[in-house]
């Protein structure tokens, strides 16, 4: 699939000399100044509703706070070692990185088994979206970060597997795949660490 | 698609099988043409809808001959048209003219084709995301064409979708926001796209004092689009929630519907999707006019044959303008009762966000001072936009007073004043790009005769449609009443300009029979394109060949002037392109 012209586009690996970056970098930058005009809204929401509403119940006599302090704890580690797993690509360390970038991907995925079993629980006490504004939004906006997550795995994934072929042919461009990976999964983590607080602990 | 047929015999890519080359091409170019002709489909079937709300404003309860029946029982039942299918028209011509329309062509089409080569880039930045972008906004479209075949039609809350009428609306409601979604995720992958380009793709000696104001508009245009839909997104995703797992994040407590209490649980507010919704659109209104503003000077210089008048400083007023954009929204909402100190912010905002417009509209004006105008078909619609979107902007102002506002709010005022912008500014125009870049596209011109019956009829029509609104707004006739304020005795004595109105319609699309006509003969048989320049123009796409090949130049390019060096003292012609170093 990929056409003639791709490799006459400049900048594609090396950095621009006067923006001092290359394509992907300002295009995955400009990716997450949307996502969080995104998310922003939905934060914008709760602050809207919240204040509207005559009473509001606290996140922790609903929620299970160890369980989220768990998951965030989780979601720390796996941007450390994504972190880490470019780093080793710097180094040309590809063992390492595919250790590294590995253990990402099952933090990330226990993560999500974790999220489900709080999802069911909540089920079995009927505690539904329809059921108050509160549950509504932890729903809207924990559902829409884990389909992040599950984004976030999928490239991950596509990086750690058939992706990682690039490593032969063309090092320095899968270098910079793995650090536009990870600009996106550290967002992926920062979103959590405002809706951890925001959900469980308010 | 066998439209792009044409470009056949110029070069040929013997690698690239017709289906990647046409179809699901990368190349810019082609997926410019793509938006260009999936978007006026789409603004004629967009158009021919208002054509069927006008019949019922005109003639209100009559039925409407031939092909009255066409449309079901459910809808035109004996050819007499329902209220409900009036709204569902209503609330589909305003999608469909904005998103699936107005903002593709303007932004996929001649962002996507120009673009790139105003800066002398190969394609843009990446090729395959542009391609997703173009399928997403089809996929789109199809979702919204298809919403006219569920049970209960398609939406008919408006194209403002307010809630909680929109919440408990058909299932054609659930089609629109997962057809938005789509046209969103497009949108976001184009401005993303054009914005690393404008950054990255610029040639040597491209300095951003050097852009073409086109590009320039271009740019601010995709920063809105990135930074204003994502909260429609999240709107829509919480309208999603509403309607399809019950909850009520815009459904406040106590809603009785038809006698009967909702069993909802309440606490939700109608108003926050009425700012979520404004903070996207409004600045989706600069959407819609910034590259309007963008080809008209391009034009506008190009047949004055002069320098554009104060370059910097409409740089500056179109950046002043994409910040303000951000915090006009609340202008919309006058009339909710959100409260006097907000309504006086967002007055005031509105007051200064009209200075860079009139700024940007004046030098364009006075860039005609002195000239040798050249009256070609581009300049005379170029020409036409001035006075047109002057009208527009200026009768825009009472509506951002919130005193004038509660007598104007939502009266056929507001339908006329931003008619006039995006109808016989916009779209007049996209038309004259049309005709300024067709030869560049595919290496001859459209045929000026039948661009002049194109224009003057376009002209004289679209003014007998929208001047009588402005009458009727005034008279305080209600903009979504279905039969045109029959029911209403104070609107007697402007009913008879619905007539007006409606055979200006008709007579509009008479005239663009002509341009459907040259459009397509010209592809074949109009005038050859003299050369790669055939408008002696400055800027870079035409030191590309015409029907540019797929990497768009032949040899590397390098910029050494600003963008619009005509009758250079001195000079030996009266135009300096960018990429010639002496001339």
């Amino acid at each position: 699939m990929s056409s003639p012209a791709d490799s006459a586009i400049p900048y594609t690996v090396q950095p621009r000399y006067d923006t001092g970056l290359y394509n992907a970098k300002l295009g995955i930058w400009l990716f997450l100044a949307s996502e969080v005009m995104l998310f922003g809204a939905l934060f914008s929401s709760y602050i809207l509703l919240r204040t509207g509403a005559p009473e509001w119940p606290r996140g922790a006599s609903i929620l299970s706070v160890p369980l989220g302090a768990f998951n965030t704890a989780l979601l720390i580690s796996s941007s450390l070692t994504m972190l880490l797993s470019w780093t080793a690509l710097r180094m040309k360390d590809f063992k390492k990185f595919k250790l590294l970038l590995g253990i990402t991907i099952l933090l990330a995925i226990v993560f999500l088994g974790v999220k489900a079993y709080e999802y069911s629980t909540k089920f079995e006490h009927h505690y539904f979206p329809s059921k108050s504004t509160y549950l509504a939004i932890y729903f809207t906006m924990t559902g829409l970060h884990a389909l992040h997550i599950i984004g976030g795995i999928i490239v991950n994934t596509y990086m750690w597997g058939p992706g990682s072929k690039m490593w032969k042919t063309d090092p320095e461009r899968f270098t910079n795949r793995i650090e536009i990976a990870g600009l996106y999964w550290h967002f992926v983590d920062l979103v959590w660490l405002f809706l951890f607080p925001m959900l469980y602990l308010l | 698609m066998s439209e792009h047929d044409h470009h056949e015999g110029h070069h040929v890519h013997p690698e690239l099988p017709f289906w990647q080359k046409y179809i699901f091409s990368q190349d810019h170019k082609i997926i410019g043409i793509q938006y260009g002709i999936t978007a006026l489909f789409f603004l004629l079937f967009g158009f021919f809808l208002m054509l069927l709300m006008r019949w019922q404003l005109a003639f209100p309860g009559e039925p409407l001959p031939i092909i009255g029946k066409w449309f079901g029982e459910n809808n035109m039942p004996g050819g007499i048209m329902l209220p409900e299918f009036y709204n569902q028209l209503g609330a589909m011509h305003g999608t469909i003219m904005v998103f699936l329309g107005v903002v593709p062509l303007a932004v996929g089409a001649f962002g996507n084709y120009v673009v790139p080569l105003q800066i002398g880039a190969p394609d843009m930045a990446f090729p395959k995301l542009n391609m997703a972008s173009y399928w997403a906004y089809f996929a789109g479209g199809c979702v919204m064409l298809a919403s006219f075949f569920v049970p209960g039609g398609a939406a008919s809350s408006g194209w403002t979708s307010y809630p909680p009428l929109a919440n408990i609306a058909t299932q054609g409601q659930t089609w629109w926001l997962f057809g938005m979604v789509l046209l969103i995720t497009s949108s976001l992958l184009g401005s993303i796209n054009t914005i690393t380009t404008i950054f990255q793709l610029r040639v040597p000696g491209l300095t951003f004092f050097r852009l073409p104001f086109f590009v320039w508009a271009q740019l601010v245009t995709a920063f809105l689009l990135l930074l204003a839909f994502p909260p429609l997104e999240a709107a829509g995703v919480m309208q999603l929630m509403d309607r399809l797992f019950n909850t009520s994040f815009f459904m406040p407590s106590g809603l009785v519907v038809s006698g009967q209490p909702l069993e909802i649980s309440g606490g939700g507010s109608v108003l926050l999707w009425q700012h979520l919704f404004w903070f996207l659109a409004h600045p989706e209104v600069y959407v819609l006019i910034l590259p309007a503003m963008g080809i008209v000077t391009e034009i506008i210089t190009n047949n004055t044959r002069k320098p554009l008048n104060g370059y910097k400083m409409m740089i500056y007023s179109i950046i002043f303008l994409g910040f303000m954009s951000f915090i006009v929204w609340a202008h919309h909402m006058f009339l909710t009762g959100m409260g006097t100190a907000i309504s006086a912010f967002f007055q005031a905002t509105t007051m200064i966000i009209s200075i860079p417009s009139i700024v940007i509209l004046s030098y364009m004006f006075i860039t005609l001072w002195g000239g040798s105008i050249r009256f070609n078909t581009p300049m005379l619609f170029a020409l036409a936009f001035l006075p047109m979107f002057g009208i527009g902007g200026l009768t825009g102002l009472p509506l951002g007073i919130s005193a004038a506002d509660i007598h104007l709010h939502d009266t056929y005022y507001v339908i006329a004043h931003f008619h006039y912008i995006v109808a016989p500014g916009t779209i007049f125009a996209l038309f004259a790009g049309i005709y300024y870049w067709f030869p560049k596209a595919t290496g001859r011109h459209m045929n000026e005769l039948l661009g002049k019956i194109h224009f003057w009829p376009s002209l004289i029509c679209m003014n007998i449609i929208f001047m009588p609104m402005f009458i009727q707004g005034l008279a305080g006739v209600s903009r979504r009443l279905y039969d045109g304020g029959a029911s209403y005795d104070f609107a007697h004595n402007v009913m008879p300009l619905n007539q007006l109105s409606t055979y200006g319609a008709w007579g509009l699309t008479v005239a663009q029979i002509p341009f459907i006509f040259n459009f397509f003969w010209s592809i074949f048989k109009g005038k050859k394109a003299a050369s790669n320049n055939p408008w002696q123009a400055t800027t870079l796409e035409w030191a590309a060949p015409n029907c540019p090949p797929h990497g768009n130049f032949e040899k590397p390019l390098k910029v050494y002037r600003g963008p619009y060096e005509y009758s250079v003292p001195g000079s030996k012609k009266d135009y300096s392109p960018q990429f010639e170093e002496n001339s």
